[in-house]
C-alpha cells in the first residue's frame, strides 16, 4: 500500500502522529507493526476484493446525470456509493479493517458512529464474520437517525448510548477510545480517516477503491485518464479521501472537500472545521479542530449526523494548508434543497451528508466540457426523519401542501 | 536541593492526591491545596479540566465537566496558584491534556508553570518519541519534571525506556482502565507491581488508579514508594464542607 502523502510516522505534513495515553500504546503499536504485512498478504487482497464485488456489490456505477448537467452547465456525474449494500461508502472501510482484525486475532469489534452508517456497516460485516460488535452512539444521534439504529439492533450490534458532552460523534468517539482502554483485547474499528496513526492511513487505502473505479469510469465514458473535478463532504473525511486517493497527485484533478456549516460561518453553530478551527490534537491526531483559546474543543452542529464533527482528518487538513484542496461549506437549509433537487430531477434520494456534497455544485462555475465527479456517499433512506419534517418546505407537491 | 528531590529521597509511603481544579466549586483549589498540605499530603496533582478527557473514568469526567461549566480556565487556575504561592510547601504537579499545553504555547506555558511554582508535568497523551524530540529541553530550562505513565501491559523495554525519560519519579497505572476507583488490587496487578520491581529501575515509582481506601493505599505502598489517589478523594468532597471532608478523607487512608 503505497500511500500517497505520508511518512512513516503517520504525519501529513504537519498533521497526523499518534497522540495517545500509554494506556492505549500496546494495540496503536500492534497495528503500526502489523497492518502494512497484513494488507499486502496475497489472501487478504483477495479476501477484501470478493467481498466488495460480491457482498458490497463493487463496483458502483458512475452515473450521467443529463438534467443536473444541463443546469450546472457541466458533464456532471454521480459516484453511486449510496448503492452499495448498507448504503453508504463506509462498508469498504469496515470489510477491509474486519478482515484485518481477524487476521490478529480478535474477535470482539468496538466502533463509533454519527448517522449510524458506520455502525451498521460494522454490525453487518461483524454478523457475516462471526465476530462479536458493541457500538458506542451519542444519545442524541440515536434519536436523529432511528432506521439505523434499529438495523444494528437487528444484526445483533450492542449499541451503546453515550450521554456525554454534546452526545454525538465526538463523544461516541471519546467513550469508544476509553472503552477500548479498560478492554485492551478488542479491535477498534474506526469509521474515517481520523484517530492515531495508522488509522487515517488505513482507512484512507481502503476507501480509496472508490477513486481507483472513478479513474477507469471516468476513460471508459469520456475517453479521459481523469475528471476535471471531483466533490466530496467531509466529516471526518473517508469518502473523500476515497474519491480523492488516485488524483492526489494528478494536479488537473480540482479536489473540493465540502464541509457543514450548520446554521452559518457567522454563526456558533457550524461544523466548517477548516473556517472555524486551528491546529490541535482531537481523537489521537494533530490535525485542524475546533477550539477555544484554552484547546477546549468546542461543541460543533450541523443538521447531518455524519457531519457534525468539530475536526477534519490529518490528510485533509494537509491538503487546506497546502491548498491541493479547496474547501467550501454547505448550511443545513442548502443541503436540503440539495436533496430535493437530485430526488426531483433524477429520482435520487441522497443522504444529508451526501446533499452537502450536491450543494456545492450551485457554488462553483464550471465550462460545459468539464468533466464532475460528485462522490454520493450514502443514500437518505436513514434520513427520512429530518425529510418528513422538511417536504412542506421544499415538495412541489401542492396537494400534499 | 528542590522539596520534590527532597521528598523522594527522604520520605516512605508517598500519599499523593489528585483533584480538578475548579471542582466542585470555582474557588474550591486553593482551600483543597492548604488542607491537603495539613494534612499529612506529600504531593498533590491539580488536574486541569479538560473539554475531552479521553484516559478518565466517569468521575474524573463529570469532575472536569463541572469544572469547566464553573468557569475555570488557564490562566485563572495559574493566578489561583501564585497568590497561595509561598505558603504552600508540598510540591505540585500539574495535570493535563497536550492540546491544552499546545494551544497555550509550549514555551509559554512551561514558563508560567514554573512562575507560579509548580514541580512538575503530566500531558496524558504527549507521545515519548515527541517529548523527546521537541520538548525535553524546554522542560529541563524551565527546571519541570516531566513524568512518564506505564502499564501492566507495557512491555519490560518500554518500562525500562520511559524510566529513563521520566524525571522524579515514574507512574505506575495499577491496571489497563481509565481512572476509577476500585476496592482492592487483584492477582494479576501484584504480578505487574512484582515485574517492575525485578526491573530495578534507577527512578522511585508511585502506584495511581484505582487506589480508593487504606488497603489498597498500603498496598501499594509495599510496592513502590507510594500511591496516588483521585476519583475516590474527588468522590468524597463535600462542596458545604472542604475542609472537613478533605480531613475526614485523609484520615480513613492513613
Ligand atoms: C453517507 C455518509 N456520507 C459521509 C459521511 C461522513 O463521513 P466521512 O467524512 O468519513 O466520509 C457519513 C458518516 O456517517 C455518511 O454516513
Amino acid at each position: 500500500m503505497n500511500s500517497p502523502l505520508i511518512d512513516e510516522k503517520g504525519f501529513y505534513g504537519d498533521f497526523g502522529g499518534a497522540f495517545v495515553p500509554e494506556m492505549l500504546w500496546p494495540n496503536i503499536e500492534e497495528l503500526q507493526e502489523c497492518y502494512q504485512r497484513i494488507i499486502a498478504e496475497k489472501d487478504f487482497q483477495a479476501d477484501f476484493k470478493i467481498l466488495l464485488r460480491d457482498y458490497v456489490g463493487r463496483p458502483t456505477p458512475l452515473f450521467f446525470c443529463e438534467k443536473l448537467s444541463r443546469k450546472y452547465n457541466a458533464r456532471i456525474y454521480l459516484k453511486r456509493e449510496d448503492l452499495n449494500h448498507t448504503g453508504a461508502h463506509k462498508i469498504n472501510n469496515t470489510i477491509g479493517q474486519a478482515l484485518m482484525a481477524k487476521r490478529l486475532g480478535k474477535r470482539k469489534i468496538i466502533a463509533e458512529t454519527g448517522a449510524g452508517q458506520h455502525g451498521v456497516a460494522t454490525a453487518t460485516v461483524c454478523a457475516l464474520l462471526d465476530l462479536e460488535c458493541t457500538v458506542f452512539m451519542g444519545a442524541f444521534d440515536m434519536q436523529r437517525q432511528k432506521p439505523n439504529v434499529a438495523r444494528m439492533k437487528m444484526l445483533n450490534a450492542k449499541v451503546i448510548p453515550v450521554i456525554s458532552g454534546n452526545k454525538t460523534l465526538k463523544d461516541a468517539v471519546n467513550e469508544t477510545l476509553r472503552y477500548w482502554i479498560n478492554h485492551p483485547e478488542t479491535y477498534y474499528l474506526i469509521g474515517s480517516v481520523v484517530g492515531p496513526h495508522p488509522y487515517p492511513k488505513m482507512v484512507a487505502y481502503f476507501q480509496s477503491v472508490i477513486s481507483e473505479e472513478i479513474r477507469k469510469q471516468v476513460f471508459k465514458k469520456e475517453g479521459r485518464t481523469a475528471p476535471d473535478y471531483i466533490i466530496a463532504c467531509v466529516g471526518g473525511g473517508s469518502n473523500a479521501a476515497g474519491a480523492f486517493y488516485h488524483f492526489l497527485k494528478d494536479l488537473s484533478v480540482q479536489l473540493i472537500a465540502v464541509e457543514a456549516a450548520g446554521l452559518g460561518t457567522h454563526t456558533d453553530q457550524t461544523a466548517a472545521t477548516t473556517v472555524k478551527g486551528s491546529k490541535g490534537v482531537l481523537h489521537g491526531s494533530m490535525t485542524l479542530v475546533m477550539q477555544d483559546k484554552d484547546g477546549q474543543i468546542i461543541e460543533p452542529y450541523s443538521i447531518s449526523a455524519g457531519l457534525d464533527y468539530p475536526g477534519i482528518g490529518p490528510m485533509h487538513a494537509h491538503l487546506f494548508q497546502n491548498r491541493r484542496a479547496q474547501f467550501l461549506n454547505v448550511t443545513d437549509k442548502e443541503a436540503l434543497q440539495a436533496t430535493y433537487e437530485l430526488t426531483q430531477l433524477e429520482g435520487i434520494i441522497p443522504a444529508l451528508e451526501s446533499a452537502h456534497a450536491l450543494a456545492a455544485l450551485a457554488k462553483l462555475s464550471f465550462k460545459k466540457e468539464e468533466v464532475v465527479v460528485v462522490n454520493l456517499s450514502g443514500r437518505g433512506d436513514k434520513d427520512m426523519e429530518s425529510y418528513i419534517k422538511t417536504i412542506d418546505q421544499f415538495s412541489k407537491d401542492e396537494g400534499y401542501r | 536541593m528542590k522539596a520534590i528531590d527532597k521528598l523522594f529521597k527522604e520520605k516512605k509511603d508517598i500519599l499523593s492526591i489528585y483533584f480538578t481544579a475548579g471542582y466542585p466549586t470555582l474557588e474550591s483549589t486553593q482551600e483543597i491545596i492548604k488542607t491537603l498540605e495539613k494534612n499529612r499530603t506529600d504531593l498533590i496533582e491539580v488536574g486541569l479540566p479538560y473539554s475531552d478527557p479521553i484516559a478518565d473514568g466517569p468521575v474524573i469526567q463529570k469532575s472536569s465537566q463541572k469544572a469547566l461549566e464553573n468557569s475555570m480556565c488557564i490562566s485563572l487556575l495559574f493566578s489561583q496558584l501564585k497568590a497561595i504561592k509561598k505558603e504552600i510547601h508540598v510540591p505540585l504537579i500539574l495535570m493535563g491534556y497536550y492540546n491544552q499545553f499546545l494551544r497555550f504555547g509550549e514555551e509559554a506555558f512551561l514558563k508560567k508553570c514554573k512562575e507560579v511554582g509548580l514541580s512538575g508535568i503530566i500531558l496524558a497523551d504527549l507521545p515519548a518519541e515527541i517529548y523527546q524530540d521537541k520538548y525535553r529541553g524546554l522542560f529541563e530550562k524551565y527546571e519541570l519534571a516531566f513524568i512518564f505513565l506505564v502499564t501492566p501491559k507495557s512491555s519490560d523495554a518500554r518500562i525500562l525506556k520511559l524510566s529513563k525519560l521520566s524525571k522524579v519519579f515514574l507512574y505506575v497505572i495499577s491496571s489497563t482502565a481509565t481512572t476509577g476507583v476500585k476496592d482492592r488490587f487483584e492477582k494479576e496487578q501484584l504480578d505487574f507491581f512484582k515485574r517492575i520491581q525485578k526491573l530495578n529501575l534507577k527512578i522511585p515509582t508511585l502506584i495511581g488508579f484505582g487506589i480508593s481506601n487504606r488497603d489498597s493505599f498500603s498496598m501499594a505502598c509495599q510496592y513502590a514508594q507510594g500511591g496516588i489517589i483521585g476519583s475516590a478523594f474527588i468522590n468524597a468532597l463535600n462542596e458545604k464542607d472542604i475542609k472537613g471532608s478533605v480531613q475526614n478523607f485523609i484520615e480513613s487512608i492513613v
